[in-house]
């Protein structure tokens, strides 16, 4: 069992979720988060200063699957976030060691 | 009083009120989330305190007897004024007053913002009141400025350069906030400052148009100056950082507006035709300018207080003496130098804003220094970085959650 976490940007979250439920995935768990890579921040001017804002607003998706469906779930969420210009975000997996469906009480892949 | 100059003075009573709120929202928008509370607070603040003070004492001060430098105690708590003696006329020209004297210390919190005592505010507003206000106010209506002749319809003079230069003298005393100038502190809710505009824009007719006392022509006149000066100084700014900064910006149209009004506030029942047109380009395009002195001097106004209201209202008031036309203002006013005046009035308008910056920079200083060798002006280090809202008032503006 692995847990799936994209860091993509905002505009780009309904493709993405689009494109997973087509690929069957039945739940996702989306935070609004801040953070900077490459792309950095941007700059505001008032009254005629310039403030650096150092960090952008970006979503993060995390996916619970199974471990045969890695591949491809990663595939659909890059090629669904993907615009090809900076600040497109990150994807990556971990592993998960117990997962419990809490009305059934179900564990391991069968909870996912 | 007739029954129309009394319900217009009534009702622009009631406008000059509802500047403070919006002021309120205009400063607390600009500031961050974890101090637009004490923000909202400084401002309020005036409007407990100064009403109180001003009924019982102030006005007599301000106003009563025939004396060039102060007034005296013969109208304290309302003795002797009441519908009874003029029908009423009295006693709404000193709420109308009163008004003026709510909003001018206001003025001076968004100097002081982020870092500020509030116990020290609370003791400074009333101080500051009867100490520099109450005197400057004697000295342009009535008192030894007034009989000289220098011009102030509504309060350029009394009110934007005193309230600006005392903003200085206090920032002076207090001190820079953390992290100025290197660290940023962009404003939280732009929304709530162009609402605090819109507010403070209609208030402002009845800040000038009122100050006729009547429900006569030259309230029309100071109406339609104020509507003028104040879109073309809105205009002008946003222009300059259109083309020095790259963008029409919110803060920029705001800002201009704001300094339009305070311009054209002197002047307001002064100057006829285009002459407000002009008074509020040249304001917009100077305070726009003038915001940037702080970094480069090293003072830190939070909120633009010196650039916009110091700066707006002296440049509004010398411009009094360019633009004055006493052909529509009756005789006792006189002529600017483009109305075929002279630099007669220019000088009086000079010594008048003059003698203001003194004294109000000179005795604002002074209590500035007593309030911080006593109770203390500053926060202290960790509520400045954790924000005036709790620890000054144990609320918060903005719940993360629910």
């Amino acid at each position: 069992m692995k847990l799936i976490t994209a860091v993509i940007k905002p505009f780009k979250v309904d493709q993405v979720k689009g494109a997973l439920k087509e690929a069957g995935i039945h739940g996702i768990t989306v935070t609004g988060v801040q953070g900077f890579g490459r792309q950095s921040g941007h700059t505001e001017v008032y009254r005629g200063t310039e403030y650096t804002i150092d960090f952008v607003p970006k979503m993060k998706l995390e996916i619970l699957v199974d471990e045969i469906d890695v591949d491809r779930i990663l595939d659909v969420i890059v090629t669904a976030a993907r615009t090809e210009k900076i600040g497109d975000g990150k994807v990556w997996v971990t592993s998960v060691d117990h997962i419990i469906r809490i009305r059934t009480g179900e564990r391991g892949a069968d909870a996912i | 009083m007739k029954t129309g100059d009394a319900a217009w003075v009534m009702t622009s009573a009631a406008l000059v009120l509802f500047m403070t709120p919006g002021l309120a929202l205009f400063y607390g928008g600009m500031d961050r989330t974890k101090n637009v509370l004490n923000m909202l607070m400084m401002n309020f603040w005036c409007l407990l305190i100064v009403p109180v003070i001003w009924v019982i004492v102030g006005y007599s001060l301000a106003q009563g007897g025939s004396g060039k430098f102060i007034g005296n105690f013969d109208w304290v708590a309302l003795k002797g004024i009441g519908i009874s003696s003029d029908g009423g006329t009295q006693l709404i020209t000193m709420v109308f007053l009163g008004m003026f004297a709510v909003i001018t210390p206001a003025l001076i919190s968004g100097a002081v913002a982020d870092r500020i005592k509030f116990s020290a505010w609370a003791i400074f507003v009333p101080v500051w009141l009867l100490l520099v206000f109450v005197p400057v106010f004697k000295w342009v209506y009535g008192g030894w400025l007034g009989q000289r002749g220098s011009l102030d319809f509504a309060g350029g003079t009394a009110i934007h350069v005193n309230a600006g230069i005392a903003a200085l003298a206090l920032v002076l005393v207090l001190g820079k906030r953390k992290g100025w100038p290197t660290e940023g502190h962009p404003p939280h809710n732009m929304p709530m400052v162009m609402l605090g505009t819109g507010i403070l824009w209609f208030g402002w007719f009845g800040f000038n148009a009122g100050s006729a006392l009547a429900a006569n022509g030259t309230a029309i006149q100071a109406f339609l100056n104020t509507f003028l000066a104040a879109a073309a100084a809105g205009l002008t700014w946003a222009l300059v950082e259109r083309l020095r900064d790259g963008h029409f910006t919110n803060l920029g149209a705001a800002s201009g507006i704001v300094a339009g009004l305070v311009a054209i506030t002197p002047g307001a029942g002064f100057v006829s035709g285009m002459s407000p047109l002009f008074i509020g380009a040249i304001a917009g395009v100077v305070c726009c300018f003038a915001v940037g002195l702080k970094t480069k001097l090293g003072y830190d106004d939070a909120l633009d207080v010196v650039g916009v209201h110091f700066v707006g209202g002296l440049v509004g008031s010398l411009l009094i003496g360019l633009f004055s036309s006493p052909d529509y203002f009756g005789t006792e006013v006189k002529a600017g130098l483009f109305e075929g005046g002279g630099l007669a009035l220019l000088g009086e308008q000079a010594l008048a804003n003059g003698t203001t910056i003194i004294y109000s920079f000179a005795v604002t200083t002074v209590i500035a220094l007593a309030l911080k060798a006593t109770i203390g002006l500053r926060v202290d280090e960790e509520t400045e970085v954790g924000g005036l809202d709790l620890v000054e008032h144990a609320e918060t503006a903005y719940h993360g959650t629910n």
